[in-house]
């Protein structure tokens, strides 16, 4: 078996070190060696964003990245969303717009919603679908959740 | 996944060294979008994995007044970001908008598209209608490939196994040009394409005639087709329905499709020549300076 | 968004849009799914498959596979208990073959589809455990794969299982058909209604086989303890059936077996059946170590839930004024790799919307070389939906009559003797349409002349049978309610709103769970529409003891007979001194005076096959030249009794027609002509994006379902019905074709296209 290599990462603003086998996915990484099983594995080959994290500003799916490949990065997960008890107002917006029926999907969704407001803050209906073609949601039929990202990048927008 | 071994070279010459060393039994990790998944699926079992992302080489993105030059592992997402390349090289756009969902966009490569060599690649024939060059290199020195004679067979390139995809270049723009390059999927993201099809042309002066043209298809064979025949019929030939249709039907004729779980032979055949049709309407519009 | 309409304020708690409890969890990562249970010392199992349609197992060989370091154990069929055939009832879902089940579990002597499992490998983590499984060697003798319901009827086909053994529902063929069995349904005189028609049409229909789709793979984690005490941890929609069955394969007592339902990641179906716990648990048996085996997502496609490809032909006669009078139907369903598809669902909703006064339907359950077929979101009813809403349009063109008026000519009102020999429980099906009719979508222009616009009306019904519900009241006024049905996608919440608009307190006081087989009694599953409405009566019913024990405590602190109180929205009174009252939260604080908190528990039974109605309206833009279709608008009308959550409810109607959509349009299982699933992964499974999905537009009727203290139907699954048949009929009216074959992909959008004007010119 090759070595565990000794990682040093960032995660959601704390740094953070793992060991892990070059063949470990970040996904599994995050599940089983950190115990983060907030991110959700759907598919294991990048088509359907349930695993989606944000690695140096970049929204990635995490099962398509190794974890020695995570060194020296940053990573954000829908565990780091909230801060100080307070929600982000995408997960506010997914709780009282019901953005969600089973639940699997809705950190990837978060955290692709967050990456797209971070780039563009007010975006539109066809943006916001554009961009989250690459999660799937098999419950809600996307309307609620994309009325979701528009309401919470609207109450962002005027903070 | 088997167990390998993973290594991260900051030099070129490293890299180098490895790939002489280890030959077919190490693979280049870029973004690792179809690397990881083929490992996962037990397609590819290399023993020794390199992360391609930290050679200087290989991430750089260079513009100036020649052209374009991409390293082989900067994602597409760097690419279609890029307000240079949006404003020169819209194809370019055109493809690496297209490669899988936005979060596989932050990680795949041109340099990782190409070598992939898959029949239904989205960036090759885009590639090869700009007569982009593959420049190569190992510890036995550098060749440079023209990107119509990279890919071989679905997977398979013209690279040996001890060598290193470094970059691509474009060359700039010629003056009256335009370039596009349409896919047709069922869905419309997150799919594999059917079919696919790149123009790129030149158009004289009065802008109603081609001064050249070329066009490449792809999902309709072993491989990317650089199609010149269907190029070279515009040559010289006036902006028409007509003369458009004649190179969209040269290149359907080129396209040797088969049945699969994406698509049958009939529809294949009739989505070249309908893309071809729309890429090189497209093109043109570019050329003349309308925004498509 | 259409708000429903406001019947009247007689609710407190129904009909508002309260925060669901397990929300805050999901959003925040905290949740616990299948996969997100780990347990200390626990160990990784993988699943061998086979790679081959249909044949012998001759030798299995898995000593390298146990060799390798890190693998403690290997399992084969032979590790287990021979588990002969017998029926066993799942109540209103019909009987189920316990030896059938056992063999798709891990398969003894022969395989029968791609993805079969054959032998389990448990060791340090789940690439070893890989690694492990593709060691094992296995001799097959190959055998000639059958693919297609009409292959495996036709005589000569190979025969898939020797010991044919026929599933419920279905009665055995007159003839001898190879792999199949017949189910028939009908009334009147066909041959006498046909010469009454004037007009008579005959189609012929396909559809492949298609996936649930949930996003969430199979997980599940088996300890078997050393005192012979079995326990799973999994996402499933039924606990009990997944107990019972898994006692019944290993032969153990059903008491020395706890299935614990953890959050559940989509079902839609696909998890109410027992896959890996058979395995997981003789791998524990073996170790001595909790074992948890989670399923790759080709694993899922490959072995899981798909429902039926199907074959259906129809004869249709009419009278010129639009009165259908005659109707042959033969719906041929795929069963999978073991008997007991969907067809007798599929065969009662191919008509039952309408009065047909000579019908006749032929239903078979045909045994194929695919996966066993499993519910899917109203199982079978979309397929036949597909055929016979086309027809149906198609007879109104030939009447000359507009859509609506058509259907409303034909259609089953209340008392009106249905299909299946039951009447037609009440609802106002007259007033669906009137509502169709008169919204702006259905007489809005469209633009473009590859445009169209298609509707479709589904009547379906929806299951009631067994639930259990237990309501503890504690004495700081709070209630916990625990059920034995999971929660797929909010019902825990609308479990405690009914609660609290029967007890009459605020939602906010009552605490909803789901137990697990040892702390609640039998539930079936969360399957058939049944949740909200058939543990929703169960828990109305339990109130009603929970508030008659509360009138006895509250007759003790007054000192008076326990007849003498009464209960009404929250509050007890003396019915003899209006003035002496008290409230839910006084008594609840005085329990402990009067004999300590309070327990019921109930089990019931409510009444199965409540209708409900829906119609979907859909604009299409056909792009005539690549086949392409998109949904430029869609508005889905939908008779829900009485929506508890409204949210909820516009949720699964969009949810539900977005699936119906993707079933329409590219979904579809795709396998060679050796019986290999070439589509096995999510990439080529084309689920729909966001990108390919309008907003949906719902709309909300409430014609009160008398059989529900509070009116309420079930509507999970009705709006997965209509679309295909919906955009099948809005494609014809784009471009003038008719698409018989379901996926209607682009290919063969194209391929109509050009035969119309290749027949043109």
């Amino acid at each position: 078996m090759s070595k565990r290599s000794h990682i040093t990462t960032t995660i959601n603003n704390e740094s953070v070190d793992f060991l892990c086998e070059p063949r470990q996915s970040l996904l599994e990484v995050l599940r089983d060696v950190l115990y983060l099983t907030g991110t959700k594995e759907g598919c294991n080959d990048g088509n359907c964003g349930a695993c989606s994290v944000i690695m140096d500003g970049v929204l990635v799916d995490s099962c398509c990245v190794l974890g020695v490949e995570a060194e020296g990065s940053k990573i954000e997960t829908v565990e780091g969303l909230s801060s100080k008890g307070e929600l982000h107002p995408l997960q506010k917006a997914f709780l009282e717009q019901t953005g969600m029926q089973c639940g699997i999907c809705t950190p990837g969704f978060l955290i692709a919603a967050k990456a797209l407001i971070d780039k563009n803050p007010r975006p539109s209906e066809q943006e916001i679908r554009h961009w989250l073609a690459g999660n799937l949601c098999r419950c809600t039929g996307y309307d609620k959740l994309v009325r979701s990202v528009m309401t919470a990048a609207e109450s962002m927008a005027e903070v | 996944m088997h167990d390998f071994e993973y290594c991260a070279p900051d030099s070129l010459k490293e890299a180098i060294g490895l790939m002489a060393t280890h030959k077919s039994s190490a693979r280049l990790l870029a973004g690792g979008t179809d690397l990881i998944v083929l490992m996962r699926a037990r397609r590819k079992r290399p023993e020794l994995v390199i992360d391609a992302k930290h050679i200087p080489e290989l991430t750089e993105l260079k513009i100036n007044q020649e052209g374009l030059s991409i390293g082989a592992s900067v994602s597409c997402r760097t690419i279609y970001e890029n307000d240079q390349i949006a404003e020169s090289y819209p194809a370019l756009v055109d493809s690496t908008s297209l490669v899988g969902g936005i979060q596989v966009q932050g990680r795949a490569s041109i340099g990782g598209n190409l070598c992939n060599a898959a029949p239904s690649a989205d960036s090759i024939p885009t590639l090869m209608v700009l007569g982009a060059i593959a420049n190569v290199v190992s510890d036995r020195g550098e060749r440079q490939i023209p990107v119509e004679e990279f890919c071989v067979a679905p997977g398979q390139t013209v690279l040996e196994d001890d060598e290193i995809l470094v970059n691509v270049t474009v060359p700039a723009p010629a003056a009256n040009s335009g370039a596009r390059f349409l896919r047709f999927i069922p869905r419309n993201e997150m799919d594999i394409a059917v079919a696919n099809s790149a123009a790129y042309v030149e158009l004289d002066e009065t802008g109603k005639n081609f001064r050249s043209a070329r066009i490449a298809i792809g999902a309709v064979a072993p491989t990317p087709l650089f199609v010149e025949d269907a190029g070279a019929a515009l040559t010289g030939k006036p902006i028409s329905e007509e003369s458009i249709l004649n190179a969209a039907v040269i290149a359907r004729d080129a396209a040797r499709p088969i049945n699969d779980m994406r698509g049958t032979v009939e529809h294949r055949l009739q989505l070249v020549e309908t893309l071809t049709k729309r890429v090189l309407n497209d093109a043109v519009k570019r050329a003349i300076g309308e925004k498509v | 968004m259409n708000k429903p309409e406001q019947t009247k304020s007689e609710f407190r708690v129904l009909g508002t849009r309260p925060i669901r409890p397990d929300g805050l969890d999901k959003i925040t990562g905290r949740a616990c799914f299948s996969d997100d249970f780990h347990l200390p010392n626990m160990i990784h199992g993988k699943i061998l498959r086979s790679p081959h349609a249909h044949a012998k197992i001759k030798s299995i060989d898995t000593s390298a596979a146990a060799a390798l370091p890190g693998v403690h154990a290997v399992v084969t069929g032979d590790d287990f208990p021979k588990v002969e055939n017998k029926l066993i009832s799942q109540g209103a879902a019909g009987m189920i073959n316990i030896g059938e089940v056992a063999d798709n579990c891990i398969a003894r002597d022969k395989v029968l589809y791609d993805g079969h499992a054959l032998a389990g490998v448990a060791a340090d983590n789940p690439h070893i455990a890989e690694e492990a499984v593709n060691l094992i060697k296995v001799e097959y003798e190959l055998l000639p794969p059958v693919m297609d319901v009409r292959t495996a009827m036709a005589d000569g086909a190979p025969v898939i299982h020797d010991d044919f053994y026929p599933g419920a529902f279905i009665l055995p063929t007159e003839k001898f058909l190879p792999n199949a069995t017949r189910m028939q349904l009908g009334s009147g005189d066909l041959e006498k209604g046909f010469a009454e028609a004037d007009i008579i049409l005959e189609r012929e229909y396909t559809s492949e086989t298609i996936h649930q789709g949930y996003i969430e793979s199979h997980i599940t984690t088996v300890n078997w303890d050393d005192n012979n005490y079995i326990t799973v941890w999994t996402a499933t929609q039924g606990a009990f059936g997944l107990r019972d069955h898994l006692a019944d394969v290993l032969l153990v007592p059903m008491a020395n077996v706890k299935v614990v339902p953890l959050e559940v990641g989509g079902g839609f179906g696909g998890k109410e059946r027992m896959y890996m716990e058979p395995i997981a648990a003789m791998l524990s048996h073996k170790t001595q170590r909790p074992v948890k085996i989670a399923l790759r997502r080709d694993e899922v496609l490959r072995a899981t839930g798909p429902s039926s490809g199907t074959y259906v032909k129809l004869k249709f006669g009419v009278k010129k004024d639009g009165t259908l009078v005659a109707a042959d139907l033969h719906l041929a369903y795929e069963a999978g790799a073991y008997a007991g598809g969907p067809i007798f669902l599929g065969a009662i909703a191919s008509t039952s919307r309408y009065n047909i006064a000579n019908i006749q339907i032929n239903g078979f359950d045909v045994i194929v070389n695919k996966p066993t077929m499993r519910p899917y979101r109203a199982p079978g009813a979309a397929q036949a939906l597909f055929a016979v809403e086309q027809m149906i349009d198609e007879l109104a063109s030939e009447c000359g009559m507009d859509v609506v008026d058509f259907r409303m000519k034909n259609l089953t009102k209340t008392g009106d003797l249905l299909v299946p020999g039951f009447p037609c429980a009440p609802i106002d099906t007259v007033k669906m349409m009137e509502t169709v009719k008169a919204h702006p979508h259905y007489t809005a222009p469209l633009n473009g002349e590859n445009q169209g616009r298609g509707m479709a009306y589904t009547m379906w019904f929806n299951l009631g049978d067994i639930s259990s519900a237990q309501i503890s009241v504690n004495p700081d006024g709070s209630v916990q309610l625990i059920t034995g049905s999971p929660d797929l996608s909010g019902s825990r919440m609308t479990f405690a709103m009914q609660a609290a608009e029967a007890l009459g307190i605020d939602v906010e006081n009552v605490s909803a769970s789901v137990g697990d087989t040892d702390a609640v009694g039998f539930s079936l599953p969360t399957v058939g529409s049944r949740t909200s409405y058939a543990t929703g009566a169960v828990i109305c019913d339990l109130v009603q003891d929970v508030l008659e024990k509360m009138c006895a405590r509250v007759a003790l602190l007054w000192e008076i007979d326990a007849e003498l109180v009464s209960v009404e929205k929250g509050v007890f009174s003396n019915k003899e001194d209006s003035k002496l009252t008290m409230s839910f939260q006084e008594a609840c604080e005085k329990l402990h005076e009067t004999g300590g908190p309070i327990t019921v528990h109930m089990t019931g039974s409510p009444q199965s096959f409540i209708p409900g109605t829906c119609v979907h309206l859909v604009d299409v833009d056909v792009d005539p030249e690549t086949g392409k279709v998109d949904i430029l608008r869609y508005t889905v009308f939908q008779d829900v009794g009485k929506a508890i959550h409204p949210d909820y409810v516009e949720g699964q109607m969009q949810g539900a027609a977005v699936q119906g959509i993707g079933m329409a349009l590219n979904e579809g299982y795709y396998y060679d002509a050796e019986g290999h699933l070439k589509n096995a992964s999510l990439l080529d499974y084309r689920m729909p994006t966001a990108l390919d999905i309008p907003m949906i537009e719902t709309v909300i009727l409430e014609s009160p379902n008398p059989l529900h203290p509070f009116g309420v139907r079930g509507c999970g699954e009705h709006s997965i019905i209509p679309p295909a048949a919906a955009i099948a009929n809005a494609i014809h009216n784009a471009v003038d074709v008719r698409l018989n074959s379901m996926p209607m992909a682009p290919h063969k959008v194209c391929a109509a296209i050009k035969q119309k004007q290749a027949a043109e010119s």
